[in-house]
């Protein structure tokens, strides 16, 4: 029988070069990240959802009303990565955070970097930071930071 | 069509890292496999052969402890052709992926089938082993490059269903 330190161990990598495809609605939500732009839909309630929703979660309609939302907003709730991993986008600490656009009703989950720990509160504003290479991805936005 | 290319789709990469440990039976028979050996392992209880091993007899629950030592020839218990590319796959369609049973073996394993026509494979084709050089041996079953058929007559398919022991 073998010794637990005689156990071969081995790294492997399982990657897949997925395209998703956006749909109608979700495509201009994409298209106008480019442009420095944030979707949200609206429903018939007058509820906006951020990011933009395809289906109302409440009444089941179907949406297209799109509004701008943003670039402000507020943290409603957040989680503090004190020692990014290799496969995190920012390498400084930073937080994960649900932010609550400004003219929506949800809130989106996104990333906050640029300050301490001690700095960020549940009701804190922040505002979208835009990435330089834009690939119509959410990745557009690079991160929140802080309002000044 | 609009004249302006529209990208209708985001690029979304998934990537997941992970380490893969082997367990006792495993890192027995990859040992084995570095120096081009395959030997599966036998159950104490119903005389079952497993290749690769797994450690155990899920018919009878015990340890399958006895080492047997295994030809790399056998035949093909079912088999795929493959026609449609898979991204980042170096293998060109069509090829054949196939349940390789080895003799004295009761269970099979995936492996590919080179070296003949894809419409010419069959159940119960009699195939052998092609390694990769020596120097090139690992601890996989990558060792074995491909199976390809020999000229013995097929195998009764009927040879193929479990034995009850």
């Amino acid at each position: 029988m073998s010794d637990q330190k005689d156990l071969l161990r081995a790294p492997f990598e399982l990657a897949y070069n997925y395209k998703r495809s956006s749909g109608p609605l979700m495509s201009k939500f994409f298209d106008a990240l480019a442009d420095q732009k944030i979707l949200g839909t609206k429903s018939s309630t007058g509820k906006v959802y951020a990011p933009a929703a395809e289906f109302d979660p409440e009444t089941h309609e179907s949406l297209s009303d799109l509004v701008e939302v943003g670039p402000g907003g507020v943290i409603e709730s957040f989680s503090w990565i004190e020692e990014p991993k290799h496969h995190h986008l920012i390498k400084n600490p930073f937080a994960f955070a649900l932010i609550k656009l400004d003219g929506a009703d949800t809130s989106m989950l996104h990333m906050v970097t640029e300050c301490d720990e001690a700095d960020l509160k549940i009701g804190s504003r922040v505002t979208a930071n835009w990435s330089a290479t834009m690939e119509n991805r959410i990745t557009d936005i690079e991160f929140f930071t802080l309002e000044k | 069509m609009s004249e302006e290319e529209k990208k209708d789709y985001a690029e979304s990469p998934i990537n997941l890292e992970y380490h893969y440990t082997a367990g006792s039976a495993t890192t027995r028979f990859l040992n084995q496999v570095k120096e081009g050996k395959i030997v599966g392992q036998s159950c104490p209880k119903c005389s079952a052969v497993y290749v690769p091993p797994r450690g155990s007899c899920p018919r009878c629950g015990v340890a399958t402890n006895i080492e047997v030592p295994l030809t790399d020839k056998g035949c093909i218990e079912s088999f795929t052709i493959v026609h449609i590319p898979i991204p980042g796959n170096p293998i060109v369609p069509p090829y054949v992926c196939a349940m390789i049973r080895l003799d004295g073996a009761n269970i099979s394993f995936l492996h590919l089938i080179q070296g003949i026509d894809v419409e010419e494979i069959r159940i119960g084709m009699r195939i052998q082993a092609v390694w990769k050089p020596k120097d090139e041996w690992t601890h996989s079953l990558e060792n074995i490059k491909w199976f390809t058929p020999i000229d013995e007559p097929d195998v009764d398919v009927a040879t193929l269903r479990f034995q009850e022991s």
